[in-house]
């Protein structure tokens, strides 16, 4: 009896002592990753171009790169998410084919994302001879993210209660109606959170991004998408090479020199800065809602 | 009348649309299939499938080529074993802290920093495992290699935990609360009712996410590709560089290798064997989850 208490109190502790260890190892983490690479942040940091030289070498083609790829990312996953998201939840929800397709992005969403990248780089580099562009790297990303945002968006739909449904079509509304005005507006909170946290996760993708052949150094940018005339709009830049963020960290961690890998250190504090703010505006966002809506 | 002929036409025609973005998620694992089987198969043309399962070699980049893929096995099953070694205890003594011991405060504080652990990049979690964990294990094992695989695992180990206790902390608050009440009525104390009668029952969804760790493990690239090497090795040694799956697509891709080689295609034969074996990982865990979703319904 006694020693069975005494196991008790001994797991207690030892549960403790393991759930706080991937919290004390975060933190050393960002010890060490602050302790290098702040000394090397600065305005030119960011404005300046990779160089041979470490000292003036800079991230600016890989920032610039990044904003590129998630606004290709963003514009093919959000729509296609969505609505496969509503097809699942809201129309085929009983049937096999449901089933089958509720199955698949499961597994899609737990394949490996370097398979991605071989996707990528046998669809959209080879076959639709897009070449090592922005446009390939972002659909490959955004297939990538696929998965997450369907899963967000169906959780989402299925917190709100059947009584809007009923309601909405009790007054005569069509179906898509009732989805499109009711039931797509209130989960939309839910939504846009999923969708943030799946960007996070996008931004810090590396190995798909190697595979489809992002070169790791470029030192242009993709042309400038906003013209002195007509059209003002500009969508060659889609077409250019690229390079990104996570890429250009991984270039500078693979050089044996001290002054890349503090290089290194000083993209990795942007880079975690992104998805730091991304995900605390996520979170924001959730417990404004949260908090808002009562049914 | 004929304003209903047309509302009917547009409901059909969005519920099409919605349902063609739905299958477009099938298109995708058919996208991924095709496109792995098709470069395999020419693969295949050029080696034959036993060496490529049994020779002991994999040196296509060399003048003597070997198309053996059990080396680059041998090095994702090393780092894969040793980050499971590490998030395996970790992860489920977690998951049963958190959800049979910890008060809600403590639970309301701990989840959301796991969740920032999972949030991290892994390129990150590479740079970590070379320039920080590699540089401290030297400390105490001066024969350990700049490459290998033992920092390698562990780090992977240490981002795979939030998975594992997550998801497994969900299993364990599944189990009815009637179950632990019993327990407890009949004398046993909360380590005994933890591990005798929680858990089994909550074993299938717990095993579901172990499973799950292991394919993140196996698909893991970039921890890898930057802190345990490029060379395929038939070893079970960790303080050695090895090579795993991944890391052998990142190296090609890396150089600039000719559309259509032999080298080429090597990536595809690799990557088709990687997406086979989280294939089979991803389903089983599947599974496993629907039957334990069944359980107390």
């Amino acid at each position: 009896m006694r020693t069975s208490r005494v196991a008790d109190r001994a797991f207690q502790v030892w549960g403790l002592v393991a759930t706080v260890s991937g919290l004390f190892v975060l933190g050393w983490l960002l010890y060490t990753v602050f302790a290098d690479g702040l000394q090397r942040l600065s305005w030119n940091f960011l404005v300046s171009f990779p160089s041979r030289k470490p000292e003036q070498a800079g991230i600016l083609s890989a920032w610039v790169g990044t904003v590129w790829l998630m606004a290709v990312t963003l514009a093919a996953a959000f729509p296609l998410g969505v609505a496969a998201g509503t097809y699942l939840e809201e129309y085929g929800k009983k049937n096999r084919l449901a089933g089958l397709i509720e199955m698949n992005i499961a597994n899609l969403a737990a394949v490996p994302s370097i398979i991605y990248g071989l996707l990528g780089l046998g669809l959209f580099v080879r076959v639709l001879h897009m070449g090592r562009s922005v446009l390939a790297g972002g659909l490959t990303l955004a297939i990538l993210v696929l998965p997450v945002i369907v899963m967000a968006t169906r959780e989402s739909l299925r917190a709100i209660p059947p009584s809007i449904r009923e309601a909405s079509l009790a007054l005569g509304a069509t179906k898509w109606q009732t989805v499109r005005h009711q039931i797509l507006p209130a989960a939309m909170p839910g939504i846009l959170t999923g969708t943030i946290l799946a960007m996070s996760r996008a931004i810090g993708e590396t190995a798909p991004l190697i595979t489809i052949g992002a070169l790791t150094y470029i030192a242009f940018l993709p042309a400038h998408p906003v013209m002195a005339e007509f059209p003002f709009l500009s969508l060659k830049g889609l077409f250019d090479p690229f390079t990104a963020l996570p890429i250009q960290v991984f270039n500078w961690v693979s050089r044996p020199q001290k002054a890349f890998s503090t290089n290194a250190a000083a993209g990795i504090i942007v880079l975690l800065a992104i998805v730091f703010f991304m995900n605390g505006v996520a979170i924001l966002i959730r417990n404004h809602y949260r908090k808002k809506i009562r049914w | 009348m004929k304003s209903r002929t047309i509302q009917r036409f547009r409901e059909k025609t969005i519920e099409g649309a919605l349902l063609s973005s739905a299958l477009a998620t099938v298109l995708i694992t058919f996208g991924i299939i095709g496109v792995l089987l098709f470069e395999t198969l020419e693969f295949f043309r050029e080696v034959s499938l036993w060496e490529f399962v049994t020779s002991t070699q994999w040196t296509p980049l060399f003048q003597d080529k070997h198309f053996g893929i059990l080396p680059l096995l041998c090095g994702t099953f090393l780092t894969s074993a040793i980050a499971m070694a590490v998030a395996g205890p970790i992860g489920l003594v977690s998951a049963i802290y958190l959800s049979e011991y910890a008060s809600p405060r403590v639970r309301n504080a701990v989840k959301p920093a796991l969740e920032v652990l999972a949030a991290i990049p892994t390129v990150v979690f590479g740079y970590f495992a070379l320039l920080t964990v590699t540089p401290f294990l030297r400390k105490f094992i001066p024969e350990l290699s700049g490459f290998n695989a033992l920092s390698a695992g562990i780090v992977m180990g240490v981002m795979i935990i939030p998975i594992i206790a997550s998801l497994s902390e969900d299993a364990l608050t599944a189990v009815p609360m009637a179950l632990r009440e019993g327990s407890l009525a009949v004398g046993a104390t909360r380590l005994q009712t933890s591990l005798r009668v929680v858990l089994p029952a909550a074993l299938s969804g717990v095993g579901s996410a172990f499973i799950l760790g292991v394919s993140r493990a196996v698909g893991e690239t970039m921890v890898v590709a930057i802190a345990a090497g490029q060379q395929p090795k038939l070893t079970l040694n960790p303080l050695t560089s090895v090579e795993t799956v991944t890391a052998y697509i990142v190296q090609v891709s890396l150089g600039d290798t000719p559309y259509g080689t032999i080298e080429y295609r090597t990536i595809f034969a690799a990557g088709m064997s990687l997406f086979v074996l989280t294939f089979a990982f991803n389903i089983f865990s599947y599974w496993l989850r629907k039957k334990f979703r069944e359980e107390y319904d």
